[in-house]
């Protein structure tokens, strides 16, 4: 097969687990971010400890689906798409990969500047990445808020977009991050199909 | 694409106001989330306003604003090795920063004219873990919820009138909440010392003590004066005599506490911090905290740190008192503020 990847109609699959994991779980991480930093109920500590891993999980796997993305090229938006809604399609794109970064790394950053250590379950003690400070703190703890809505207001635009291309001009874009390429139909399942077992 | 029908102007508005409504509905969600709408709920928020009632000091702690910074170390001896996994229980030495502040807003507050002290604690493990831990001199508190908790400080307010708590308002409160006879008890009696270094401090809570092979025991903790506490002597008393006396101790020679343990048995009501253990329960010296200076708060190296009683190395975890886990939150937020006037350069 000498196919052109540019011409491909869909996200592989790696591309779409990916997608659709991270979907899940940068929404969850927001939820519970924002509801952590505004709660004092017993769930709350756990909560705090638990963003911490995930986040640096999901720092882990953005680097993973950035190379993912480089290696593997994604199908071409519609021909006729206006040109804005390209650049749109685009800008929000570097966006969300830019904030897919910064948010795990500034989360990072400011529990080295609050002198508090990033200890992994097995109890491994991540290096600082900043030394401690309580203004560098005050700058990334409210760095770490303004982004986290940030990100939350391009993923809803990204959504939007997305089910504008799906229901209003209804073109191969949602189709490519929902599904694979279809199979054909299934052949008539006859010739296998047992025999009906006898009236008792 | 073709093979669509197109859609008429109609359904393309529909839909299109489908898609809008569908987001504004999870943006709606973020915001209630996030707690932006007027509710009951107590939060961090909560907590830090009430606190700040009494006037805002821009850049210091909401509570027990006023304290000053010590350094030392902490020698363990063994003696709790085999239930908690936690190095700072091996035998040998970890260096501890921390600090002792006064109850109270007011950053520039007499020393003596507060009823609580507090040592606060952040032990600095090899491993890079940390310990951290702020103490009282109460042994136990006047409630078991946090949104009791609320309430005793929001009693223990200044009137705006007077600058001082309504006595009424403090009576009022205490017989609302007879669970607190055993914190007025300990208020009734308790003498201060004359010295920041002859006072015996609590850990407030109860804390869980995890061992190599998973065994869990519940704890609390008291750091008990090696020196002999005199009583505070009658009269007028300069406004940071306490501090300037524990700078001049310090001076001379080291000051030492014995960290002792109290076990919970299996009858302890864990979450309840309002009453203390039965006598009969085992007590266990863990090891000696030696504190060798201090240095003022302001720039000094306990500044920065929030002394979130959560911060615990694995080996130690918190219970399910609920009132730990609102102090961890409301610290957070009390930190949250005075890093933002330190950036805003409004903090002295």
């Amino acid at each position: 097969m000498s196919e052109n990847p540019r011409n491909k109609k869909h996200y592989s699959l790696l591309s779409r687990s990916l997608h659709w994991a991270m979907a899940v779980l940068i929404v969850s991480m927001v939820f519970v971010g924002v509801a952590m930093v505004d709660s004092i109920a017993a769930w709350q500590p756990t909560a705090v400890q638990l963003h911490k891993w995930l986040g640096l999980s999901l720092l882990v796997v953005v680097a993973i689906r950035l190379v993912n993305r480089i290696a593997s090229p994604s199908p071409s938006l519609p021909a006729d798409l206006p040109r804005m809604q390209v650049l749109a399609a685009h800008g929000a794109q570097v966006g969300l990969y830019a904030l897919m970064f910064a948010m795990p790394l500034v989360g990072w950053a400011m529990q080295g500047a609050a002198g508090t250590p990033v200890v992994l379950p097995g109890g491994l003690v991540l290096p600082a990445l900043v030394g401690r400070d309580l203004a560098t703190y005050g700058v990334l703890r409210d760095l770490h808020g303004v982004l986290a809505y940030g990100l939350f207001g391009l993923v809803l635009m990204h959504a939007g977009a997305a089910l504008y291309h799906g229901f209003v001009r209804r073109d191969d874009v949602l189709p490519s991050m929902l599904h694979g390429e279809q199979s054909p139909p299934p052949l008539p399942a006859t010739t296998t199909e047992m025999p009906a077992p006898p009236l008792v | 694409m073709s093979r669509l029908e197109p859609l008429t102007p109609a359904s393309t508005a529909l839909r299109l106001g489908a898609i809008a409504a569908t987001l504004s509905a999870a943006a709606l969600a973020l915001t209630f989330a996030a707690g932006w709408w007027p509710s009951a709920r107590v939060s961090p928020s909560t907590f830090i306003d009430t606190q700040e009632g009494g006037g805002v000091h821009a850049g210091f702690r909401r509570a027990h604003a006023k304290g000053l910074c010590v350094s030392g170390s902490f020698t363990g001896n063994g003696a709790l090795a085999s239930k908690s996994v936690a190095d700072v229980f091996a035998v040998g030495s970890v260096p501890v920063v921390g600090r002792i502040s006064t109850a109270g807003g007011n950053p520039t507050a007499p020393d003596v004219t507060s009823p609580v002290r507090s040592l606060a604690l952040q032990f600095n493990l090899a491993d890079g873990q940390q310990w951290r831990t702020a103490m009282n001199t109460p042994p136990v508190l006047a409630v078991k919820t946090p949104e009791e908790f609320l309430q005793q400080l929001q009693a223990l307010t200044p009137d705006p009138s007077t600058g001082k708590p309504d006595p009424a308002r403090i009576g009022a409160f205490f017989a609302a909440h007879p669970e607190s006879a055993e914190f007025r008890a300990w208020q009734a009696a308790n003498t201060p010392s004359s010295s920041f270094a002859t006072t015996r401090y609590h850990s407030i809570n109860a804390f869980v003590l995890v061992a190599a092979d998973g065994t869990r025991q519940a704890v609390r903790w008291a750091m008990v004066p090696e020196a002999v506490a005199e009583p505070l002597a009658a009269g007028a008393h300069s406004a940071n005599e306490l501090q300037e006396e524990l700078t001049t101790r310090l001076a001379a020679e080291p000051v030492r506490w014995a960290m002792e343990f109290t076990l919970a048995g299996a009858d302890d009501d864990v979450a309840d911090g309002t009453r203390s253990w039965p006598a009969s329960r085992p007590r266990i010296v863990a090891g000696v905290l030696e504190l060798t200076a201090t240095s003022p708060q302001q720039g000094g190296d306990c500044n920065g740190i929030n002394f979130d009683p959560l911060v615990l190395p694995r080996g130690i975890e918190g219970s399910n008192d609920p009132i730990l886990a609102a102090r961890s939150a409301a610290y957070a937020e009390s930190l949250h503020r005075r890093a933002r006037e330190q950036r805003q350069g409004v903090s002295p």
